[in-house]
């Protein structure tokens, strides 16, 4: 193993206004290694890489690369000292091809040879194994490959460090597994590596060493093998795992013998084929699959999110139509979307009103919610759900991720829905607050509400779910309770039974 | 298999599908126009007219839409336009220089240009805010200059604005026998050059696939290492210029100037812009369908004069229905292509 | 009332700083120019009213038809993060129709006047329905859209009263346009005052705020909680199609007649300021129709000052032109930002002058 620092950052600090964000934070990377970035969110972890990346200027602190002082205003200057940074969310431009891509914003001559390029994409892209041609446009391709596209330009580069920051969340596991192929490449290669991940199994799959992070602080640095997958819970969380063990005692459920409350025959939308599919009062159900599988697109047709192209739905035993949102949300289904971002929060509103809108919404145009109401709904939920924000006023736009996350399950739990559907209610959010949203759902569950629980972590579904439906290509190709609520029957059935 | 795959032939990307549906467009349509009208539509010198009267715009168009493919907005460009005439006029009028009268234009379009885009990109206030600003203050000092129409008075330029390109095997036969070549004046051949300037610049140069980085998603040019502050000032300074390129131009082309001279200019130039096949949203277009769109929309002109309908309301009229109509047809169009595309 | 102000962030009165600061800022100019500028008096009008007079009163008057247009701006900004280009058009369009049917009976009458201002309200409000229409349905950039309008809005103004511009006389538009026998303060003043208490009671007994907002900022999370994004953004523009007529026939009835021409000609850019000046973004999202209402007056205080120094009404516009940027300028995030850098540095060097 090489000993010596490719990049090294000491003493850091950075405030943003009323946070201390880091304070005195180390972090060194070795050549040729993958190094994980842990802890919960709001611990740094993106604060730190964006100085790295020049997106964020440091208040104090030095950064080494090579063992020389480097200053990094901007993203340029991250570029020119050999680092290069691929981003949870797409950073490409849709509207140009793959080639211009990975080419764009580099040195190189004024002209710009569009052929040259293409010759050299396609190489690169071959090399790599990624499925795509340098004279497509980025827009038509997969998330996952974009993704890819973005790893190619970086390796084009020839990067001395390569920051992933959740490179994972949007890709199945075959992609993990081509990307971590890649990434073992990259180290052999010499490449210094910064993963940042939310998936515990894939820090311990890839990484050599692993820095953690705690309120803007280092915890330590620990070889990987050092340092067991309880540990290091306990280090990114600051206690005891009594809370883990605790959730695991809910756990192991048996299947509910209530009333059913949703059922729907033949229901499709544009986004899915037709499904059948139902669910009793107090149970907790899931869709599974691989990413593209069609679990989120069946529970947006359930919540008619998607065009609703077909199908009979009754609740209660009483039939509905449901083609809007507000049609659902009027038959007491709430829905936490997939991406919170996107479809989720109300950025630029306060948590009050974030909390509000759908029973706003439900309440109707002409009723609405009076201010002194309004504040007393969103600081009961407040205190009920444990949400950091500095008060009922803030944006909600300021929160760290869980939290947000937080705020849209308060906005759900206000409208008291019979039946409420969340879709990866714990992508990209820290351990704390998983266990938290986990807790609830089973909660709820014994309150007599239905909850369809999605998540791309199965542990976490085996543990709230009592009935597991497995979906491959855009289809339902079985159904799991019982007995069968395991891992490796999940992962064979998706697999199609072929696999071990 | 990867061989398989270099062969297919990448699908028109958006750019080039909008810009296709309005060539054939304004073809299908001056087809028409020839058929049906006939008159001044079978003789070439008609193109040629259309040119020679809609040079100036071309050029705002062309800088316009360097500004919309970045993502931004620039209405200050018919108010800049007038100011250079008026200026120029009244610098050439005190006899002076014609190659300092250009130098005068160019200065005043490049001034605009600066502090639009220093305004826009460091000090990062809204385009629209910014430009309507300069509009304003175009149109101000235009009239500050001059309230009365004034005309140019001097010799030298007078030669130049009366230099025409002839092109005798393009020309016709009048009634009396003589062969009438076509003509072209000089500004339509400086809208040409700028043209082929601009697009090479947005097709070759690093540069101009900055603009469309940056138009397509700001955020992630800014990761990809483009400096966008200066790309985006630099879209503004191309715009300025070419304004006051565009009032020289018009100004050979009227030799006179007045308050009003280039009235709604800033909007006919969105509308060829739209219509060639720019989003305002950014990152899709190119000047080659600028160059069609401001065709097709002057021809509409010219078919509504030509089929008797001479009231000026009747032009904005149809203007107006034509625009309608290439919108939602490539809201159409892309609408329909996004679905396609998610399927 | 205080509570909210303790809520409101550090600057003190938020998103309404610069408008105010500029209404100080032209206050003060003026009254150190002219003390006596902002004083009213009382004089009578032909009619023999006693009505109020003075440079503050014209201020306030003439902005009204800007200062009716700008919420209802406020409203289509907020919702569908662009802005109609086509409210000058469009109240062209209202005021030929206001006249017209005026003009179709045999004497005006406050009956009359009302059906007149009721087809007129329509016609707009089905314009602006157009308008929202590809908007809401077509997803078109809401300055493209109403480009369409903007090219051909006046010319169907033109249209209607077959190309002439037909004055109408009669006490009761007279009375809309300028005063009302016995009310000393101009009736389009009034009308502000009762469009905005309107809109204040629209905001109260509706969702109508929280609703455009959040459409605004997120239109895909807005569809995911229920809400009908695509009635939303049409409503914003059949408001805002209310609000046109109102400002269009206000236009008309100031001069007894409809010129289809420069009937509130440019108005659309000066609407458009407004909003910005009031602070709000014209990228859609939060907003705040008093700070619109306060641009819009901001706009036509600078217009009135600039008159006041014996500035032709061509030139107006190059030296607005400068105070606008200066008031972005100002207001721009960045140069907030450094200008708050630099204080706290001169602020520590201070501090360190008086340890020493």
């Amino acid at each position: 193993m090489q000993e010596r620092a490719l990049l090294e950052m000491r003493g850091i600090k950075k405030r943003f206004p009323g946070v201390r964000a880091l304070h005195n934070v180390d972090f060194t990377l070795r050549k040729g290694e993958i190094h994980a970035l842990m802890g919960e969110n709001g611990a740094g972890k993106s604060t730190l890489i964006k100085i790295l990346t020049g997106v964020y200027q440091m208040d104090e602190g030095n950064v080494y690369v090579d063992g020389e002082a480097v200053a990094i205003h901007s993203p340029q200057d991250a570029q020119n000292t050999g680092i290069s940074t691929v981003y949870q969310e797409i950073t490409l431009c849709p509207n140009l091809t793959v080639a211009e891509n990975m080419f764009i914003g580099r040195e190189g001559g004024a002209f710009v040879n569009q052929k040259e390029y293409r010759k050299r994409a396609d190489e690169q892209l071959q090399n790599l194994g990624i499925p795509a041609r340098g004279a497509q446009m980025l827009g038509s391709c997969s998330l996952a490959v974009q993704q890819m596209v973005a790893i190619a330009r970086a390796v084009d580069m020839q990067c001395k460090v390569l920051i992933l920051d959740e490179p994972t969340s949007s890709l199945d596991d075959k992609e993990v597994n081509m990307l971590f192929g890649l990434m073992r490449d990259l180290k052999s290669k010499g490449v210094g590596i910064i993963f940042v991940t939310h998936f515990l199994e894939q820090v311990y799959e890839v990484s050599d060493r692993i820095t953690v992070l705690r309120n803007g602080e280092l915890v330590g640095e620990y070889l990987t093998e050092d340092l067991p997958q309880v540990q290091l819970v306990a280090k990114m969380m600051g206690k005891s795992l009594d809370e883990l063990s605790d959730l695991e005692e809910i756990g192991s459920r048996e299947a509910v013998a209530g009333e059913v409350f949703y059922e729907a025959e033949g229901l499709a939308s544009e986004e899915t084929n037709p499904f059948n599919f139902s669910i009793r009062k107090g149970e907790v159900n899931g869709f599974t699959g691989l990413l593209g599988s069609g679990r989120s697109e069946s529970v947006r047709a359930i919540f008619g999110a998607d065009k609703v192209t077909g199908g009979k739905v009754n609740i209660n035993g009483k039939e509905v139509k449901i083609s809007r949102p507000i049609d659902a949300m009027k038959s007491g289904i709430g829905y936490l979307a997939e991406d919170r971002k996107r479809d989720g929060i109300i950025a630029d509103l306060s948590v009050r009103e974030n909390i509000i809108l759908a029973l706003q919404v439900m309440n109707g145009f002409f009723k609405p919610i009076s201010r002194s109401e309004s504040e007393a709904f969103a600081d009961e939920y407040i205190k009920a759900l444990k949400i950091k924000t500095a008060s009922s006023e803030t944006p909600v736009g300021s929160l760290s991720g869980g939290n947000q996350q937080k705020v849209i399950l308060a906005r759900w739990l206000l409208t008291h829905p019979d039946y409420l559907i969340l879709d990866e209610p714990t992508r990209g959010i820290d351990v704390g607050t998983k266990l938290e949203i986990q807790k609830l759902v089973l909660q709820l569950a014994k309150e007599g509400v239905s909850v369809t629980f999605i998540s791309s972590e199965v542990e976490e579904m085996l543990r709230t779910c009592s009935r597991l439906i497995v979906m491959r290509d855009r289809h339902i190709v079985g159904e799991l309770k019982g007995q069968d609520l395991n891992q490796a029957q999940v992962m064979k059935t998706i697999a199609g039974g072929e696999a071990e | 298999m990867n061989e398989n795959v270099k062969k297919k032939r990448e699908p028109l990307n958006d750019t080039q599908l909008l810009m296709t549906i309005t060539i054939c467009i304004f073809i299908v349509m001056y087809l028409l126009a020839m058929a049906l009208l006939k008159g001044g539509f079978l003789h070439a010198q008609q193109i040629f007219d259309l040119l020679n009267d809609n040079a100036s715009l071309i050029i705002v168009s062309c800088g316009l839409t360097v500004v919309m493919i970045g993502g931004g907005i620039d209405i200050s460009v018919g108010a800049v336009t007038s100011l250079v005439v008026m200026s120029c006029i009244l610098y050439l009028n005190k006899g002076g220089n014609v190659l300092l009268a250009l130098m005068l234009a160019l200065g005043i379009g490049l001034a605009f240009g600066l502090v639009h885009g220093f305004l826009i990109s460091y000090l990062e206030i809204q385009p629209f805010i910014v430009t309507l600003a300069g509009m304003f203050f175009a149109r101000g000092m235009t009239t500050i200059l001059s309230v009365n129409p004034q005309k140019v008075d001097h010799e030298g330029f007078e030669t130049l604005r009366n230099t025409k390109i002839e092109i005798p095997w393009l020309g016709y036969v009048a009634k009396n026998g003589n062969l009438v070549p076509a003509r072209m004046e000089l500004g339509v051949v400086i809208a040409f050059f700028c043209i082929i300037v601009v697009f090479v610049i947005l097709m070759f140069h690093r540069l101009g696939r900055n603009f469309y980085a940056m138009g397509g998603n700001q955020q992630s040019a800014l990761m990809l290492g483009i400096n966008v502050k200066k790309t985006r000032f630099l879209s503004y300074i191309i715009s300025g210029l070419l304004s006051g390129i565009s009032g020289f131009v018009l100004m050979m082309h009227t030799g006179a100037g007045n308050a009003t001279n280039a009235a709604g200019m800033e909007m006919n130039a969105i509308a060829s812009s739209i219509i060639g096949g720019t989003l305002l949203t950014g990152g899709v277009g190119n000047v080659a369908g600028t160059f069609f769109g401001t065709m097709t929309l002057t021809t509409i002109k010219k078919i509504v004069v030509s089929s008797g309908l001479k009231d000026p309301w009747w032009q904005s009229i149809t203007t107006g229905g034509m625009l309608c109509f290439f919108i939602l047809l490539q809201s159409i169009v892309l609408g329909k292509r996004q679905k396609k595309k998610k399927a | 009332m205080k509570e909210n102000l303790k809520k409101m962030p550090k600057g003190g009165l938020g998103q309404l700083t610069i408008p105010v600061i500029a209404v100080a800022l032209l206050v003060i100019f003026n009254l150190i120019r002219d003390p006596g500028f902002f004083s009213i008096s009382i004089t009578h009008n032909n009619y023999g009213n006693a009505v109020l007079a003075g440079n503050l009163i014209s201020i306030i008057n003439g902005a009204s038809e800007l200062a009716i247009l700008a919420i209802g701006m406020t409203l289509v900004t907020a919702a569908t993060k662009g802005q109609d280009i086509s409210v000058g058009a469009a109240a062209a369009i209202a005021g030929s129709v206001f006249v017209k049917v005026l003009k179709s009976g045999a004497d005006i009458t406050g009956g009359t006047v009302i059906l007149a201002f009721i087809c007129a309200c329509i016609v707009a409000m089905i314009f602006g329905a157009f308008n929202g229409t590809l908007v809401a349905v077509f997803n078109i950039q809401p300055m493209i859209a109403t480009l369409i309008l903007y090219t051909c809005g006046r010319s169907i103004a033109y249209w209607i009263n077959g190309g002439a511009t037909p004055t109408v006389t009669s006490p009761i538009i007279n009375a809309i346009g300028s005063f009302a026998p016995g009310i000393p303060i101009p009736m389009p003043v009034i009308i502000v005052i009762v469009v905005a208490i309107l809109f204040k009671l629209l905001f109260h007994f509706t969702s109508l705020e929280i609703l455009t907002q959040s459409v605004g900022i997120n239109q895909s999370a807005a569809r995911l909680n229920g809400i009908n994004t695509t009635f939303i953004k049409l409503l914003s523009f059949i408001l805002l199609g209310c609000c046109v007529s109102v400002a269009g026939i206000i236009g008309v009835s100031r001069l007894g007649l409809i010129n289809h021409e420069t009937l509130l000609l440019d108005v659309e850019m000066d609407a458009i300021l407004a909003v910005a000046i009031g602070g709000n973004s014209l990228g859609g999202g939060k907003f705040k129709i008093s700070g619109s209402i306060i641009g819009a007056y901001v706009i036509q205080m600078l217009t009135i000052t600039l008159y006041a120094m014996k500035v032709s009404s061509t030139d107006v516009k190059a030296y607005k032109a400068i105070v606008i940027v200066l008031l972005v300028v100002i207001g721009s995030p960045v140069v907030k930002e450094r200008f708050e850098k630099l204080m706290k540095k001169r602020k520590a060097l201070l501090k360190g002058g008086e340890k020493a």
